[in-house]
């Protein structure tokens, strides 16, 4: 596996992670704010791994 | 002799060691990714192990005796963040090299540096002192009515909850010839002012005096039934404890429970894998003869070799991925 394929692998399980973080957040009532930016962190890592996907296929081999 | 040695130690001799860029033909990829590959499978059965015990160590501890809500998370949530950052430069930091842009490189690998720097710091200076400053204290069951208004149990088992043994906080005093008397007084001198009531407590020389954490002063309050993301401040409240009513007493160090056992062990590990991490790092990017010097006669090696290290950062990164929930969290 590469390196490329890793990174990938790592920022679909962050993906996981920080969503249910966001879940742990809301559902024990540590705080709202960190549901939400937990969510946030999810969406935003979701958008950079499908660039980084386009991106690479070009540079990287 | 010298014909064994260059056989079986290739790297003894001048002699050009193969496959460091071009694929095996047998295995389809250059040997360092394959030892890499080799070293991280023996790393998941390390990790795997120590994430396998603590579960067991947990699902079987006795109710009360399994601390929660005891880590600072959202000190635990930066280091997350920062070490997810540094997952992506040193990505950025190979592409880069892959692009052959060494400026570029040189500038995402410092980040990547920095991030894994300031991690360590954060660990080292901040989150482990804090916790050898905390002490906590295990009452014995049989005395646990006399400390009620500290415990709270009645109002745990109304709620459904385990029962609570432990009352801790900021150590102010300790029985006499005790192994934390001189924390004590290390404590009463920072702390102490704080309460305003400690010189008001008379304490027999036997007798723990401790600040206590606000799940301790207002143990029945519906509140500190649910975990807090930002810590809670300490009260000022004062427990007196005498020594014949503890089952043991500690400050946050891996002699005080199962769970800091496991904590300090894992995140002690994880720690010394960034440590690892960093110091390669540092190798690849100043200018040594296999760092930065590499790319001006073969950047395909220097690439490959940014490539292993990425992996193995990337490793580290994940294990922390799994770390912070179950410490931090759960």
């Amino acid at each position: 596996m590469s390196l490329k394929a890793f990174h990938l692998f790592f920022i679909l399980v962050s993906i996981v992670f920080s969503a249910g973080m966001g879940i742990w957040a809301f559902k024990t009532g540590a705080s709202d704010g960190l549901g939400w930016g937990s969510c946030v962190a999810a969406v935003l890592m979701l958008v950079y791994g499908v660039m980084f996907f386009n991106k690479s296929k070009s540079i990287i081999t | 002799m010298s014909n064994l040695i260059t056989k079986y130690f290739p790297f003894f001799t001048d002699r050009e060691v193969p496959h460091t860029v071009s694929a095996r033909p047998d295995t389809g990829l250059y040997s360092a990714k394959l030892g890499i590959w080799l070293f991280l499978a023996s790393e998941v059965m390390l990790f795997g192990g120590l994430f396998s015990a603590y579960i067991f160590l947990r699902i079987g501890s006795e109710p009360g005796y399994w601390p929660a809500g005891l880590l600072n998370v959202p000190v635990g949530t930066m280091n997350t963040a920062i070490l997810i950052v540094s997952s992506i430069t040193v990505v950025m930091a190979w592409a880069a090299l892959k692009m052959r842009q060494l400026g570029k490189y040189r500038l995402y690998m410092l980040v990547t540096i920095l991030c894994g720097l300031i991690f360590l710091t954060v660990k080292l200076s901040y989150e482990w002192p804090a916790k050898f400053n905390h002490f906590g204290v295990f009452i014995k069951k049989e005395a646990a009515s006399k400390y009620e208004d500290f415990l709270g149990n009645k109002h745990l088992q109304e709620a459904g909850q385990n029962p609570r043994w432990e009352i801790s906080g900021h150590l102010l005093d300790a029985p006499k010839g005790s192994h934390y008397a001189h924390q004590a007084e290390h404590n009463a001198e920072h702390f102490g002012h704080e309460t305003g009531r400690h010189d008001a407590v008379t304490p027999a020389e036997d007798d723990y005096v401790i600040q206590l954490d606000a799940v301790n002063a207002n143990p029945s309050d519906k509140d500190n039934d649910r975990p807090h993301f930002w810590p809670v401040p300490m009260s000022t409240k004062l427990a007196v404890i005498s020594a014949a009513d503890v089952e043991s007493a500690s400050v946050f160090a891996p002699r005080h429970s199962t769970y800091f056992a496991t904590y300090f062990l894992i995140t002690g590990l994880h720690g010394l894998h960034v440590l690892g991490g960093i110091l390669v790092f540092l190798y690849l990017w100043l200018p040594f003869p296999g760092g930065t010097k590499l790319y001006k006669t073969n950047p395909e090696h220097l690439a490959n070799r940014v490539e292993i290290a990425g992996l193995f950062w990337h490793f580290v990164d994940l294990v922390w991925i799994f770390v912070f929930p179950i410490f931090y969290l759960l």
